[in-house]
């Protein structure tokens, strides 16, 4: 598969695959996905990443126990990636580190996802005083810097878990989706499937959530891998700034960890603040490319919309 | 919420079939200026009032945190701990909440935003004076370089389709994109200054050289520049991607439009198509960008000038987020949420100066 001929132009570009309705899309995504060279790239550093953070606590177990006298040891055969101040093995925390970045990660954005699909259709399908007030309401929330809006809330309130800060996160972000949303839905809503729907009287809520917002599933999929690196990246911050729990260990609290006690400085200790930053940086690098395969295959013209 | 309603009344009236005439025309504009002015002040008012609730109403509420923690720590009597709370807050806790309210509006007005508990006698307003605007220089100035340098490459790419320059900052772009830009700035510490030992991080981190005043001079102007570097580099590197593409994505719409084609078939030199009729409409999408990208640049200076000791107002929410200083918090909040409303202010009317379609089209919807 890796060695497809160079670049596979995708589709046409004017016949959107979203309206192919019937015909499973997610199948034939998956096709042309494995097809695109970067998309290939981008899937299998998600996977990959996703099988050793969710497998590798199962095989290694997930506490890592450190021996203190022999902090910050050098990379040797039995420790690949060496020892941090609290003598863990690198390595392995890196391996457990990913859980909670992921779930945090998932968490946020299918909530965001959720807010925004279903305040999103309804706005954009019914229109009028609903419309205008999310509206407003969207203007307002999108000018507060999301990241500022965090870290106040984390020094005001105190987050004690992980999964509070990714109903948090995903809670505060979900007003650009339900923009996009609302958009493909004010273009959806003057197809004929859904005049039949409406002639039939079937309810708004099956023609609004049977019929319109299945026709978005591709585009609906895409913005959820957004929200997913946008959650990580807001997460992480957090983590690195020291304003969310620092309770376990994950990925953030290792680099937060490794810059207040000075790794950098450390031969010996470059891999404790390198392998984390590696781990995220190619998460973020498989989501993205992911996302922007996707946004080609489905359909060039909603590029940046 | 009054301000708000009369705006959406002024409009409908104003707008239909009006345009041909050139006074009335100009006067659609200023409506449509007012409109934006008053949409920002809206909310900034919502913001400002999302501040007072978190701050005064919520449980938890940094006020009687304040409280109690001076009772539970000094021993400070309800009355004593209340009565320093107010001075630095703000707020005259025997008044009823709506006049509290107001009188924090009012004080809004004036720039009064209490004092800092951390640095006792300081005005949250002074020390916001003091850091803001560093980051405002420091991103702005690299925004700029940013979008500039994006813009060219963005055309150059859009021109020569499958061409080299297309490929790698294509590939280039997206792996410096998915840097978060701390991660980035750590790296760059890291390996930059530890490893390779090519960058000075102990000489360049702060935002002046000790020793060199504010002054009009080249010396103080080199400096701060020299100090700024490596904010801005970690600014631009995972941000010009991002602006080559929706440049390219945008001129590469443009270029099939058929009025570049009738400019080539009336024989114009390629370089009057290239900035006349290409660039100028392709550039309209950016600057609509440029409003979001902001306010995401500006939050993301706390994670970057916190690398790099960088003292801007990133660094003031982190310290007193550190500190607990309750009313800097609120200020920092406040002030960045303005300056997000006014960038985006700002590209909203430099977009309707561009573009009649924006300012003649579209009722209060959008």
């Amino acid at each position: 598969m890796t060695g497809a001929p160079p670049p596979v132009t995708s589709a046409p570009g004017a016949p959107a695959p979203e309206r192919a309705a019937a015909v499973s899309p997610l199948r034939r995504l998956l096709s042309e996905l494995t097809r695109s060279r970067s998309g290939f790239v981008g899937l299998c550093l998600v996977v990959a990443i996703l099988l050793v953070s969710l497998l590798g606590p199962l095989v290694l177990g997930s506490q890592v126990v450190g021996d203190p006298m022999r902090a910050w040891e050098a990379p040797s055969g039995s420790h690949w990636l060496g020892l941090e101040g609290g003598g863990k093995d690198i390595l392995h925390l890196l391996v457990t580190g990913g859980t909670t970045v992921l779930m945090v990660g998932f968490l946020a954005a299918t909530i965001t996802t959720v807010i925004a699909v279903a305040i999103g259709s309804l706005a954009g399908y019914f229109g009028g005083r609903f419309d205008a007030l999310m509206l407003q309401l969207t203007d307002v929330v999108m000018t507060v810097p999301q990241i500022v809006l965090l870290a106040v809330v984390g020094a005001f309130y105190k987050l004690d878990s992980p999964m509070l800060l990714g109903v948090i996160i995903g809670i505060l972000s979900w007003p650009v989706l339900m923009r996009s949303i609302r958009a493909q839905v004010l273009s959806l809503k003057e197809r004929e499937f859904v005049e039949a729907a409406q002639l039939l009287d079937v309810g708004w809520v099956r023609i609004v959530f049977g019929e319109i917002v299945p026709n978005m599933a591709s585009y609906i999929l895409i913005n959820f891998i957004i929200a997913v690196t946008n959650a990580i990246y807001a997460m992480v911050g957090l983590y690195l700034l020291g304003l969310a729990p620092q309770k376990g260990s994950n990925w953030g609290i290792m680099i937060n960890d490794a810059w207040t006690k000075g790794a950098m400085f450390n031969p010996d200790a470059m891999a404790y603040i390198i392998a984390p930053v590696t781990m995220i940086v190619l998460l973020q690098l498989g989501l993205i490319l992911l996302t922007r395969t996707l946004e080609e295959i489905l359909n060039p013209r909603l590029r940046d919309r | 919420m009054t301000a708000d309603v009369s705006s959406g009344e002024a409009l409908p009236g104003v707008r239909p079939g009006t345009r041909p005439k050139a006074p009335l025309g100009r006067r659609i504009y200023h409506s449509f200026v007012l409109r934006r002015l008053v949409r920002s002040a809206f909310v900034i008012w919502v913001v400002a009032s999302g501040v007072f609730l978190m701050v005064r109403l919520l449980p938890g509420n940094p006020v009687d945190v304040y409280i109690n923690q001076q009772i539970a720590l000094y021993g400070k009597s309800y009355e004593q701990a209340a009565a320093e709370a107010q001075n630095y807050f703000r707020f005259d806790p025997a008044t009823p909440i709506w006049r509290q309210y107001l009188d924090y509006l009012a004080g809004l007005l004036h720039g009064d935003m209490g004092t800092s508990i951390a640095t006792p006698g300081v005005t949250v307003t002074g020390k916001i004076a003091q850091y803001l605007p560093w980051t405002l220089y420091s991103v702005g100035l690299a925004l700029l370089i940013s979008i500039t340098i994006g813009l060219i490459l963005g055309m150059i790419m859009a021109y020569r389709r499958g061409g080299i320059i297309d490929h790698v900052v294509s590939i280039v772009g997206s792996g410096f994109h998915a840097i978060p830009n701390y991660l980035l700035a750590i790296l760059i510490v890291v390996v930059g200054a530890v490893q390779l030992g090519v960058i000075d991080y102990t000489r360049m981190r702060g935002n002046v050289s000790p020793g060199v005043t504010p002054e009009l001079s080249l010396r103080f102007l080199s400096d701060i520049g020299y100090h700024a570097t490596l904010p801005m580099i970690t600014y631009i590197l995972t941000t010009v991607g991002t602006w080559a593409l929706i440049m390219k994505a945008s001129t590469t719409q443009v270029l099939g439009e058929d009025y570049v084609t009738v400019a080539k078939a009336r024989g114009l030199k390629e370089s009057r198509i290239q900035t006349n009729y290409v660039g100028r409409n392709a550039l309209l999408p950016l600057i609509a960008q440029i409003a979001t990208q902001a306010g995401f640049i500006v939050g993301g200076a706390i994670f970057v000038e916190q690398t790099f000791s960088y003292r801007g107002i990133g660094l003031l929410l982190f310290e007193s987020i550190n500190t607990r200083d309750y009313p800097t918090i609120q200020g920092v909040l406040l002030v960045v949420t303005i300056t997000v409303v006014l960038a985006n202010l700002a590209a909203d009317l430099v977009n309707a100066a561009l573009d009649p379609r924006i300012r003649l089209g579209e009722g209060g919807a959008a």
